[in-house]
């Protein structure tokens, strides 16, 4: 058990592009971290530095108060699952978990075998021990992995996003026997995914990176609710957050499909600026039929076409194109290849209740609640709203 | 039907290509058991009128011949350990690091391997006279080590490369050193290539003839292809063919059992390079 420390730490590659940048990072002891962002930004190179199978260029590593910069792997006590889980293809099960303790060499036979056991038994092995590793199915393989992990008494665990080969049943199983595992033995872990909602499931903390720069680490609940930046806020959310531009106008923002007063907070936070990026989360609207007077009187209602429908039985998307004053469309689309997604057009996705009967190709009446949108300065994607008690933040 | 068709023509094609092979084999054969005093009848046939085990008797009565079978398996068996040995190494160090030079290395080996060695002799003949080394064990287990060595290490560099990276890396963090990396881990994986490589270099070092009758001058080192180019018959009237073809059959059968041991592992080192890494 161990808390690890970074400290401004520096990954940088011959080619003098740094891919992790400047990243400093607390993780107690028993705290369960995500490392998470787009592919290429840095996470696993992180990981990697952790662990030491990448040098650290510049900056500090702690693991339990101790600098290991320079120390080797296998001196740091720490236990990592590949992604390909790198199980040894020549050795049964029994001896894939066996190895770290007989490279340790310390341990007499009996107790080797029993604490490969015990293992075995909290992950389900046990009648697997003498198979070999090429005549398991992908969930039994994480298994064993993880068994070779939990084995031997590491500091902390490292995780290489460890579930992205698995299919998507098995992966909703072995990510809460993860957690399950985690919380009984209460070792510090880190996990890297790409998968926000491992991210938002597994996490403690969730780490958010971006070309290797730390950009925000919090609770899940937090980065949902306060996201710092439009990249954290249109990362996580499924579907992702609407960025919709919006200009200023006497005290007014004026949205593509509706305008309405600002709040003091908000005039005061938006302050000079004439042009700025309103998010809003999809499932922060309503259909406005839905909702009886009472609620309909804190927000801000407006008539729109609705040119799709996806009904999923749970809830129903609604898709809303609009017209982006001209200038801010550029920024989206960067915004948009930044967060590895394809953006076709300017639309708005929506989630209403499915009980809701607006349909296809009609005109229907919204409904959302400007205390939960979140404003960002076009330039920099800072969120302005943060400050603002009951924007966006607080009332979820 | 088609393929039924097509499958038909194979098996015929590999039919006179296996009768096209084994031809000069079973002719050796053959002459191995014939009378070496009337073999050359005033009516040859193929096969020995009477079968006779009296040229192998001659040929394992004969110093010159068990002299050649014990240096040819020290000389082969030593060059083929060395060789799989430093090739191991070098084709790890290839597979699995970035040094300056590397590519340099790997066509220098392969113009090695390329090199005529009969433009070789001449030089290697005065040297090692010079350096005593001429008619020893040494002196044909070097530059056997030199030809062996650049197809060994291309051989293993492909098996290694082959073996994921990640299994190293997790050793590494399970606790173990490099060393032990290497020796717990890659090795076991890498058997079947290091199995192939010393078997290919085995081949190689046996059958060899070229240095093995210029490096040689005595029974001290000669080799058994070498010592069949100077097997004489009983007497000077008497031809030693059937003599030199009971030894040539001794020769081939540890080629034979090899081969028939490992025969699917040769063939998936001959192509590991091809397909992968």
């Amino acid at each position: 058990m161990a808390e690890i420390t970074l400290r401004n730490i520096v990954k940088q590659y011959g080619d003098g592009y740094p891919a992790v940048n400047d990243v400093s990072l607390d993780i107690a002891d028993g705290e369960f971290m995500i490392l998470v962002g787009p592919s290429g930004c840095g996470k696993s190179t992180l990981l990697r530095m952790i662990v030491g199978l990448e040098d650290i260029t510049s900056g500090d590593l702690l693991i339990g108060g101790q600098r290991v910069n320079d120390k080797a792997p296998r001196d740091r006590n720490l236990a990592m699952v590949f992604q390909n889980y790198a199980l040894y293809p020549h050795l049964s099960v029994f001896e894939n978990i066996a190895f770290p303790l007989r490279l340790r060499g310390k341990e007499p036979e009996d107790e080797i075998q029993r604490k490969v056991r015990a293992a075995a038994e909290t992950l389900e092995l046990t009648e697997h021990l003498d198979r070999k590793p090429a005549n398991l199915s992908g969930g039994q393989r994480q298994r064993v992995a993880m068994g070779r992990a939990i084995v031997r008494n590491a500091d902390a665990f490292l995780f290489d996003e460890p579930l992205s080969n698995l299919d998507a049943k098995l992966r909703g199983q072995m990510r809460t026997e993860i957690l399950r595992l985690q919380r009984r033995l209460g070792t510090t872990t880190v996990y890297v995914t790409h998968d926000q909602t491992e991210a938002m499931t597994l996490g403690d903390r969730v780490a958010v990176l971006r070309k290797g720069v730390l950009q925000q680490v919090a609770s899940p609940r937090e980065l949902y609710e306060q996201p710092v930046n439009m990249f954290v806020a249109g990362f996580i959310g499924s579907p992702p957050m609407n960025f919709v531009p919006a200009l200023v106008q006497d005290g007014e923002l004026v949205l593509p499909f509706v305008r309405f007063p600002m709040s003091d907070g908000l005039r005061a936070a938006v302050a000079e600026r004439s042009l700025v990026m309103v998010g809003l989360r999809p499932e922060r609207f309503e259909d406005a039929a839905l909702l009886d007077a009472a609620a309909l009187q804190g927000g801000v209602r407006f008539r729109t076409r609705v040119d799709v429908i996806e009904w999923l039985g749970n809830e129903q998307y609604a898709y809303l194109p609009y017209d982006v004053p001209a200038g801010t469309d550029r920024q989206l689309q960067e915004l948009a290849r930044e967060l590895d997604s394809e953006r076709m057009r300017n639309q708005l996705v929506v989630a209403l209740d499915p009980q809701s009967r607006i349909g296809a190709d009609s005109d229907a009446e919204l409904w959302f609640d400007p205390r939960r949108m979140h404003v960002f300065d076009p330039a920099s994607g800072d969120n302005l709203t943060l400050s603002l008690a009951g924007a966006g933040a607080g009332v979820g | 039907m088609d393929g039924r068709r097509t499958s038909n023509w194979w098996s015929l094609w590999g039919a006179l290509v296996l009768v096209w092979a084994l031809f000069p084999l079973a002719w050796m054969v053959s002459l191995s058991f014939k009378d070496p005093a009337t073999f050359r009848s005033g009516s040859p046939r193929f096969w020995p009128e009477s079968w006779t085990w009296e040229n192998y008797r001659t040929v394992f009565d004969n110093s010159l011949f068990t002299a050649a079978l014990r240096n040819s398996f020290g000389i082969a068996l030593i060059a083929t350990v060395l060789s799989v040995v430093v090739a191991m190494f070098a084709a790890y160090a290839i597979a699995r690091l970035d040094f300056p030079g590397k590519n340099i290395l790997l066509s220098l080996a392969l113009a090695i391997a390329m090199f005529p060695q009969a433009a070789l002799v001449g030089p290697l003949f005065d040297m090692w006279r010079g350096l005593g080394i001429y008619d020893t064990w040494i002196g044909l287990i070097l530059p056997y080590l030199t030809f062996a060595l650049p197809l060994s290490i291309w051989t293993m560099s492909a098996f290694f490369r082959q073996i994921p990276w990640e299994m190293e890396q997790a050793a590494q963090v399970d606790g173990a050193t490099p060393w032990q990396a290497f020796r717990k881990v890659i090795v076991p994986l890498a058997a079947p290539g290091v199995f192939t490589t010393a078997i290919l270099t085995f081949f190689f070092c046996w059958n060899e003839f070229l240095l093995a009758s210029s490096l040689t001058s005595t029974d001290s080192a000669r080799t058994v292809p070498a010592a069949l180019s100077f097997f004489t018959g009983q007497s000077q009237f008497e031809s030693p063919v059937t003599a030199v073809m009971a030894a040539s059959v001794v020769v081939t059968i540890p080629v034979v059992i090899l081969v028939l041991l490992f025969q699917r592992r040769i063939v998936a080192g001959l192509t590991a390079g091809a397909v992968k890494g």
